[in-house]
């Protein structure tokens, strides 16, 4: 039992009471939120550290007993993702910190920012299935308050869209953890991976294909990813770079987690069910963004194209794979989240979030243009940036494999992606802008905007340029999972 | 005693699903509510049913034999919590949004998503859409001075 086992829950969850009883005071609400995110990521280093030192932080509540009270067990994979979570946390806390986004800022935004981070923290820190249910919730309500705490018209029909097709994906979760339970007798994550060896096969594709289907929901796999560009581009700016790191991948974390790690070795049908899926995950999610002009609808849907490499890495059930997968969702969490925050700073200098209305940015502030093109040209896997070291982890692991289908309609997809950014660099930089009387605004306090992005885009480039300790982690993360 | 629950879930998702699927948006409200039941029914019958006998462990056993599992029933309380609130967000969030827009059809909500007019090109989102622009506002009031 240790207590920084429960801090990814606890330290969150404080800032949450602190800044809400906060609320009538802007200033403290603030400075609250900064500490609560300081202690919390202070609680990540250490998390990663001790299990990084094969001494994984591990709670158990109620006196019960490891495989049957609630267990929170922090592994590599969990103390990595927690970290990232922490990061995530800060830089869109410190981006809040600008005017990139106008409207006026809700009193309870940032007790449900912290919300969010309970949940998402909440699911990387449990090991017991009904648990990460729990957690689940709790992200969904505090993700639809965000959605709908703006007001207008389009924030409360997609916070609607949100909330409908995700109940879905946590309700299907409920029955499917029903399930699970009623054939295994165990929730906790060693617990199962013991008793699930003992399942029939028929069993064991039913059960883990029901989880799956409510985790494919979560990570806006194809093709049941239609809640997530038709509601994020509504989100404030900030709020949006949090959700397009985390959400998502929270679901991808819990396909990870079961098909990599409780369940495996899976039922080999489903392995490849998931490969497919996959598959038509990066191909539909990189044409819808071909069709869209709104910087932020591109965006929403490369974050779909992208889950599908992350899934890909899953699907080749290898540690090579599993390791991939981490590696992946590690570098595009940082740079998507980075292209949402650049496209909000476009927008503060532009005045549209659609490129068919903007320009000429390109002449009056190259520094931005170049700062795009790091997470831009990361996410499309240019060498030597950290895509192009995910991809490589990724494809590599299939073609040794002997997936060519696969590594064909991924590397296309990349071709792609390209066309995607490049899209937006040359409309958004590049041409001049279309309408004549514009100038950049006169009066802009975008320094904390500045300063989140060039922190993202230095973590970008420290895994760039040295990706071999990234890598090391993530084989040692993988090499722990499926070994319980 | 199984199968009469298996029946009653069954009629009780198709009726959710069937619900939730309807362009009225409190329909749906109300069916994402009665699919929320429809887990709960099966997340309790995954503990074993028995009416009569009590959930303790006989003197000399370790194991609980014939009674139903508590723990199902433990984990369905906090999914009726969970639920209920779900529920209760849902119809505010749906009198909110039939309040400021007008309408309770799901096929006339297209605010974040408006519909395409050119076959080619996506229709534009419109300014009304995002935040507002302070160098627009301030050229805008500029103008009406």
């Amino acid at each position: 039992m240790s207590v920084l086992a429960v801090s990814p829950v606890l330290v969150p969850l404080a800032t949450v009471v602190a800044t809400t009883l906060a609320q009538k005071h802007a200033r403290l609400q603030t400075l609250l939120s900064f500490l609560g995110i300081a202690v919390f990521f202070a609680c990540a280093v250490a998390l990663v550290a001790s299990a990084h030192g094969d001494a994984p932080a591990q709670a158990v509540f109620g006196g019960w007993g490891a495989p049957f009270g609630i267990e929170f067990f922090i592994d590599r994979t969990s103390a990595a993702m927690i970290l990232i979570t922490a990061t995530m946390g800060l830089a869109s806390l410190v981006f809040m910190g600008s005017d990139a986004d106008t409207e006026p800022k809700h009193p309870l935004m940032l007790p449900l920012l912290h919300g969010v981070l309970v949940g998402v923290g909440g699911s990387f820190a449990t090991a017991d299935l009904f648990n990460l249910y729990v957690w689940f919730e709790v992200m969904l309500i505090c993700a639809v308050g965000l959605f709908s705490m703006g007001g207008r018209v389009d924030q409360l029909d997609s916070a609607f869209k949100y909330f409908v097709l995700n109940i879905y994906g946590t309700l299907l979760l409920l029955i499917a953890v029903g399930m699970v339970y009623a054939a295994t007798g165990h929730l906790n994550f060693t617990g199962l991976s013991q008793a699930a060896t003992q399942l029939s096969p028929w069993v064991s594709t039913l059960l883990v294909g029901g989880l799956m289907l409510a985790f494919l929901v979560k990570a806006g796999a194809f093709p049941l990813f239609a809640w997530l560009p038709a509601s994020y581009h509504t989100l404030p700016a900030p709020v949006l770079a949090l959700f397009a790191g985390l959400l998502t991948k929270v679901g991808v974390y819990a396909v990870l987690r079961s098909m990599g790690d409780i369940f495996a070795p899976a039922p080999a049908m489903l392995y490849e069910a998931l490969g497919w899926i996959a598959v038509g995950t990066m191909l539909f999610g990189v044409l819808g963004a071909a069709y869209h002009w709104d910087m932020r609808r591109i965006l929403a849907f490369h974050i779909v194209s992208q889950i599908g490499y992350i899934l890909l890495g899953v699907a080749l059930a290898s540690e090579a794979g599993n390791a991939a997968t981490l590696f992946y969702t590690l570098h595009h969490i940082v740079v998507k989240a980075n292209l949402f925050l650049i496209a909000a700073m476009i927008w503060r200098y532009t005045g549209d979030y659609d490129l068919r209305r903007i320009g000429g940015l390109y002449k009056l502030k190259p520094v931005l243009g170049i700062l795009f093109l790091i997470p831009a040209l990361s996410l499309v896997g240019i060498p030597p940036l950290s895509g192009f070291w995910s991809k490589l982890l990724v494809l590599q692991e299939a073609i040794a494999q002997g997936r060519v289908a696969w590594t064909v309609i991924a590397l296309l997809v990349s071709v792609l992606t390209l066309y995607s950014m490049v899209k937006i660099w040359m409309e958004a930089f590049w041409k001049s802008h279309p309408d004549a009387s514009w100038t950049l605004p006169a009066t802009t306090r975008l320094w904390p905007a500045w300063l989140a992005t060039v922190f993202l885009a230095l973590i970008t480039l420290s895994i760039s340029l040295n990706p071999q300790m990234l890598v090391e982690y993530a084989q040692a993360a993988a090499h722990t999972l499926g070994g319980r | 005693m199984i199968w009469l629950l298996a029946l009653t879930v069954w009629i009780v998702v198709t009726s959710a699903v069937y619900l939730s699927l309807s362009k009225d948006v409190f329909r749906c409200v109300l069916g994402l509510g009665l699919l929320g039941s429809a887990a709960n029914l099966i997340l309790f019958v995954s503990g074993r049913i028995s009416v009569m006998e009590p959930a303790v462990v006989p003197l000399g056993e370790t194991v609980l034999q014939n009674a139903a599992n508590p723990l199902p029933q433990a984990l369905v309380l906090t999914a009726i919590v969970i639920g209920f609130a779900l529920v209760c967000y849902s119809l505010a969030l749906a009198l909110r949004l039939i309040q400021s827009t007008g309408t309770d059809d799901a096929h006339a909500l297209r605010m974040a998503e408006p519909l395409p007019t050119d076959p080619v090109k996506p229709p534009y989102n419109g300014a009304e859409h995002e935040p507002a622009w302070p160098a627009r506002s301030n050229a805008s009031r500029q103008e009406a001075a």
